[in-house]
């Protein structure tokens, strides 16, 4: 019952057997069928979107990824399972799973931690806050192609600032985008640097809330920063960190343009994360079906994930 | 007192160093973006630019149309804003505050698409908006991403915040759905609507996988796109190349230095409220 009803339903509660009470009855069922009729109205332009592009999508994925296709995506013929089972055994799903997982553990805890230090460090300061913030959130306002175009030159092998750095310092030159070894590191600290703004961001307007007295009062008790900062920031913060936690994650779970840019998922398919093999299973060899079943994959992936995340860390985490 | 002075001033030069080191790859785009082509392709590489040639961001509108991937970018990005603001606010507004059949079922529609990857209805979408003949228009690249779940669950929420007496004694004055939603419920949601405003429009105008796919023609590139594409000529100069990312970057770095406060209060206003 929305309040709209409320309105009118209280004198039918003492409905009286009047030919008014009856007129009543009848324009209140009138007036519901008016808004029943105005809420699809209002729903109208969302479902509508929604059903062509996204519910017919979703189905049309399952369908395709049951047929093989020609290479303009019409359907040739039904092969049944046989794009999963290919997906298995060419090892391009297991393989997309690896590096991928691989690339959330590098980038994942490592540019959280990062994000907190600076943001723990930058919380306190008295003076000449506002410059260390402005730094440490401008990764954020670049986009995925221009940060990649950038960091693309800085690895390069023999103009670029890094190695040339290296050699300053007497290191040897590092083959950064080149070498299987070294791809997806190089990949995972540009990604690393890319995600810095955000999560400074969200981390430092996280401490924001954490309300003043609670240090003083601990700082009257004897605690020190680093006591503190254990006991106090970080159990206050768990919801805020869980937010990044999870927002980090699917993220890196369809990362795609910095890998197109700097490595195209090569050398040797040491940096062929999910997504990126997706792309081009549908979009450079024109296989639409096994890049349906690859993407159904994907889904299924995500979905367990998340249902992990939601179901065994969210206990651990405390809120106000 | 000396030991807490010295400790300060740990911070600040680690802080320093790492400010410096987060910095680096902006500003060493802005340096590469002033320097003589010669200056720009010569070992070892300058770590400071030595010579200062402005007329790089002349000639790089020369090489590739990058005014026509900025306009592009702020229109897309403009209409899927737009677009999202009113689909999203209506159908927030419906599951807030009207009743109807089937509202619960709908409503766990709505929610359980957000928990759909975006890549998952990728192949059928370009499918279908190729067969619209909608590859390398501003439809194809806007119409699917018009509606939003999330942004829907956004604004559900706030106007479920909304006290309840404001409606009824909208209600006792005669005032309808249409006119409750467009003159009370909108005006009060601004902060919410400013958030999903802020978060839809850089959320297009950092979109990279579906531009590519959608776009074929240099007129109808994107920014982000035609950036990328610019690295990949081989006869240009890298200064220009710089120029170029500089153009790109500086409209988002401007809004950074002007926002940044408020985007940092937001933030903690609107997304954290677990």
């Amino acid at each position: 019952m929305s309040e709209l009803d409320n309105q009118w339903s209280l004198p039918a509660g003492t409905r009286r057997a009047s030919s008014a009470a009856a007129r009543r009855s009848i324009s209140l069922k009138r007036l519901k069928i008016r808004e029943n009729m105005l809420a699809y109205v209002f729903l109208a332009p969302s479902l509508l979107l929604f059903g062509v592009f996204m519910f017919y999508p979703l189905l049309r994925s399952v369908y395709l990824s049951l047929y093989s296709t020609d290479p303009a995506g019409r359907v040739a013929s039904f092969v049944g399972l046989d794009n999963f089972k290919s997906l298995f055994s060419s090892g391009l799903f297991l393989d997309g799973i690896r590096v991928t997982a691989l690339f959330t553990l590098l980038t994942v805890p490592a540019g959280m931690l990062i994000a907190l230090a600076l943001a723990a460090l930058t919380h306190n300061l008295l003076r000449g806050k506002r410059p260390f913030q402005f730094a440490f959130s401008l990764p954020m306002v670049l986009s995925v192609g221009s940060a990649a175009v950038i960091w693309k030159f800085l690895f390069h092998p023999s103009l670029g600032m890094l190695n040339y750095g290296l050699e300053l310092a007497g290191f040897a030159p590092v083959p950064w985008l080149t070498s299987p070894k070294w791809a997806l590191l190089s990949v995972s600290l540009m990604t690393v640097w890319m995600n810095l703004g955000f999560n400074y961001i969200v981390i430092s307007s996280g401490m924001q809330g954490i309300p003043d007295d609670m240090y003083e009062s601990a700082k009257i008790d004897g605690a020190g920063p680093l006591a503190m900062f254990r006991r106090i920031t970080v159990p206050l913060l768990s919801p805020t960190l869980f937010f990044v936690l999870v927002v980090s994650i699917i993220s890196a779970f369809q990362s795609f343009g910095q890998i197109n840019i700097l490595t195209q998922g090569g050398p040797m398919n040491s940096t062929n994360v999910f997504v990126y093999s997706i792309y081009r299973e549908a979009f450079v060899n024109f296989r639409f079906g096994t890049g349906s079943a690859q993407a159904l994959m994907l889904f299924l992936v995500i979905l367990l994930l998340t249902l992990i995340q939601f179901k065994w860390v969210e206990r651990k985490v405390h809120y106000q | 007192m000396n030991k807490r002075i010295a400790e300060r001033a740990t911070v600040y030069l680690i802080l320093t160093v790492l400010a410096v080191f987060t910095l680096y790859p902006v500003a060493y785009s802005f340096f590469l973006s002033v320097m003589k082509p010669e200056e720009a392709s010569a070992f070892p590489p300058s770590i400071v630019p030595h010579t200062f040639n402005p007329a790089n961001f002349i000639d790089v509108f020369g090489i590739v149309p990058i005014a026509a991937f900025i306009g592009n970018t702020f229109l897309v990005s403009g209409i899927v804003m737009a677009g999202q603001l009113i689909t999203a606010s209506l159908a927030a507004y419906a599951f807030a505050k009207m009743e109807f059949k089937g509202k619960s079922f709908i409503f766990s529609l709505f929610v359980a698409s957000m928990m759909v990857p975006w890549e998952v209805t990728m192949i059928p979408n370009y499918l279908t908006v190729r067969s619209l003949n909608w590859l390398d228009t501003y439809q194809g690249m806007t119409v699917p991403f018009l509606a939003t779940a999330f942004g829907t669950f956004l604004l559900r929420q706030f106007f479920l915040q909304l006290p309840k007496e404001l409606f009824e004694a909208a209600r006792m004055d005669g005032c309808g759905h249409i006119r409750y939603f467009l003159q009370h419920v909108l005006p009060l949601s601004r902060p919410a609507i400013g958030t999903l405003a802020v978060y839809s429009f850089l959320n297009m105008y950092n979109a990279y996988l579906w531009p590519l796919l959608i776009t074929n023609s240099e007129g109808m590139r994107t920014v982000q796109i035609g950036i990328s594409m610019l690295e990949f000529q081989e006869s240009t100069s890298w200064n220009l190349v710089f120029a170029g990312i500089t153009l790109a970057i500086l409209p988002s770095l401007l809004l950074l230095m002007f926002g940044l406060k408020q985007l940092v209060r937001g933030m903690a206003a609107g997304a954290l409220k677990g």
